[in-house]
């Protein structure tokens, strides 16, 4: 090393004590855990030597109870800026090593100065949270913390893509700054979240329950829909954190990256993965694959509400948003958690500029009354508020059912689909032949000398006179009906023809959607 | 983390579809209709205060036991006159949410 003077020497030794954090001890214990160091988390995540630290030297400013003794190195929060894949960042890590990544006004003060760039510098906010809660010593400033962070999360939503990592502790009010950002990260044994914890759960209301069965990573990804992206290890999580960086613009008024385009990988064969049957079951993200450059699909909220699917994909090298009713899960029907996950993520693409491509295969919503007292009735409304709503280039393929409300639901030409396509097999109805048949042809079914025999005949009628895609296309509901292996190439071409669509709504504050 | 792959039949408008089903939609409870002669936990909490015994007559309204939830006390009423039946809980006892406290036997023409 060269000499430096001593101003420098005085600097550096500073910044290396400060890097410490919350000392070895702490660190040791942070590792035990299973947990990667704050500090490491950020160089993981981002491009080498892309991180520049911010407000390294910034202090609390309580002295009750014996703080103003305390030194906490950074406020137990490391900011700043840099770049994941060349996309500049701006993210923040809570540091459990410092004072157990508790948060006070000033750590908070941290936090929201980097949210603040990144809403004025357009580039996405990625926080990792790790954090023991409130600093309580520092009482309602505390807390006056956390209503900042949640504030700016609101100006950020449709501005700036907002990711949460939740790599540790995240309870009570804190839970509600990754709930208000886009996409939300657990790791398995590390996640920890929930509103109230299991002690206060068990002296209140008498119910034991450990964290992990509480909030934990895999009852966040499966039960709640709290979070969108679920990982075995943190190295994992980093790894989806970057691919879903690729998909996504920087900010709203960009578009995402094009990348080169590529073919779907030869092995996937739509003629083969869709049985002709609309009762037989398969997996939609097969079709997903067969159609997207590279058979490339990032999945979102995989494991919650997996009767629809959602993710980004590719299509000539441009990023879209799928969506697509899901037959091997529950026949694909619509319900509340199904509702409520299609609607975020179409208002998400909308707000980012990214073309949503719908795929359909669907008998309609789910019977029930937990389902009616559940509200679906509100919940459903959100999707079509959604699509309707959202003035992306919408593109939608009737694979093979299309029955009902549902039909409506999944971006009809009448919630303004730009190109509605629909596979030869498809069936738009009111509903499926054999509900339809018993209904209208009940006398005669129930008069016949046979019954089950002309049911079956008078099924088979109703399959031949309106179980297909040609009374939708004759009223132009469809715009064409399309053989399987054509779907990739109808798909890219409306893509690229949509590209500089304008659509004009009227003029307001804002939508007021259900919830 | 992965579905069980065993497919399932569920049938919608009268069409049978094979498909998985999920662990919610396994767990469904059966719809019960709330019966006005019992007495249930509306909140998970713990008895405070009983204010009756079986065979004590009861008229609409009338305190039946403290339930404290939340820091709260919860006066709950008979929402029917009638006779108690059965007490099944003591002050103190913790109870979850539904849970069965106090049945009655309702009064002929109960208002």
């Amino acid at each position: 090393m060269r000499s430096e003077d001593e101003k420098t020497r005085e600097l550096l030794k500073k910044k290396e004590s400060l890097i410490q954090g919350g000392g070895p001890q702490a660190a040791q214990k942070q590792v035990s855990m299973g947990k990667l160091l704050a500090r490491e988390r950020i160089m993981t995540i981002l491009d080498d030597d892309s991180f520049h630290e911010y407000d390294m030297f910034v202090e609390h400013k309580c002295s009750d109870f014996g703080m103003d003794k305390k030194q906490l190195p950074g406020d137990g929060v490391i900011t700043g800026t840099g770049k994941i894949e060349g996309h500049p960042v701006c993210i923040y890590a809570q540091d459990f090593t410092v004072a157990g990544g508790s948060l006070g006004l000033m750590h908070a003060r941290k936090i929201t100065k980097i949210m603040d760039h990144a809403i004025k510098l357009g580039i996405p906010i990625i926080g990792i949270n790790d954090s023991g809660g409130a600093r309580i010593q520092e009482g309602v400033n505390s807390l006056a913390g956390y209503g900042e962070i949640f504030f700016r999360n609101t100006l950020a939503s449709g501005a700036v893509p907002q990711i949460s990592i939740v790599l540790g502790p995240c309870a009570g009010g804190a839970v509600y700054s990754p709930a208000l950002t886009d996409f939300v990260f657990v790791v398995d044994k590390i996640t920890k979240m929930f509103i109230t914890g299991p002690e206060v759960i068990k002296t209140v209301l008498g119910e034991e329950i450990t964290m992990e069965e509480l909030g934990g990573a895999k009852v966040q990804a499966e039960t709640s829909g709290n979070a969108h992206f679920y990982a075995e290890t943190e190295q994992e999580c980093f790894a989806m954190v970057k691919r879903l960086v690729s998909f996504i613009p920087w900010n709203s008024r960009k578009k995402a990256d094009r990348f080169p385009p590529k073919p779907p990988k030869p092995h996937y064969d739509l003629n083969e993965i869709v049985p002709l049957e609309p009762r037989k079951p398969y997996d939609v993200r097969e079709v997903i694959r067969a159609v997207c450059d590279d058979s490339d699909f990032l999945e979102i909220q995989e494991y919650w509400a997996a009767n629809i699917v959602v993710g980004f994909a590719r299509l000539s090298g441009e990023t879209v948003g799928i969506v697509a009713n899901q037959p091997l899960v529950l026949a694909g029907v619509l319900d509340v958690d199904s509702s409520d996950k299609a609607a975020r993520f179409i208002r998400f693409c909308d707000a980012f500029h990214i073309p949503l491509v719908t795929f359909v295969d669907l008998p309609g919503y789910l019977p029930g009354v937990d389902q009616e007292h559940a509200g679906v009735i509100r919940h459903g409304a959100k999707v079509l508020f959604a699509y309707s709503e959202a003035t992306v280039p919408k593109v939608t393929i009737i694979l093979r059912k299309a029955y009902g409300g549902g039909y409506i639901a999944m971006c009809s030409r009448h919630l303004g689909a730009d190109f509605v396509f629909a596979w030869p097999m498809a069936e738009i109805a009111v509903m499926g032949p054999e509900g339809a048949a018993n209904i209208i042809f009940r006398k005669e079914i129930s008069e016949a000398e046979d019954p089950e025999a002309t049911r079956l005949k008078m099924v088979d009628e109703y399959k031949c006179k309106f179980a297909n895609p040609y009374i939708a296309a004759a009223n132009g509901h469809v715009d064409a009906i399309i053989r399987r292996d054509e779907t990739r190439d109808f798909l890219i071409r409306a893509i690229e023809i949509s590209g500089q669509k304008q659509e004009w709504r009227p003029l307001k504050k804002h939508g007021v959607p259900p919830n | 983390m992965k579905n069980d792959i065993d497919l399932r039949t569920l049938k919608l408008e009268d069409t049978t579809y094979e498909t998985r089903l999920t662990k919610k939609f396994l767990s469904r409870q059966p719809y019960a209709r709330p019966c006005p002669s019992e007495i249930r936990a509306h909140i998970p909490g713990v008895i405070c205060d009983l204010r009756v015994q079986p065979g004590q007559k009861v008229a609409r309204g009338e305190s039946l036991l403290v339930l404290e939830a939340m820091k709260m006390q919860n006066d709950l009423t008979a929402a029917v006159s009638g006779t108690v039946r059965t007490v099944h809980v003591s002050p103190g006892d913790v109870v979850p949410k539904g849970h069965l406290l106090i049945e009655l036997d309702l009064h002929e023409h109960a208002p």
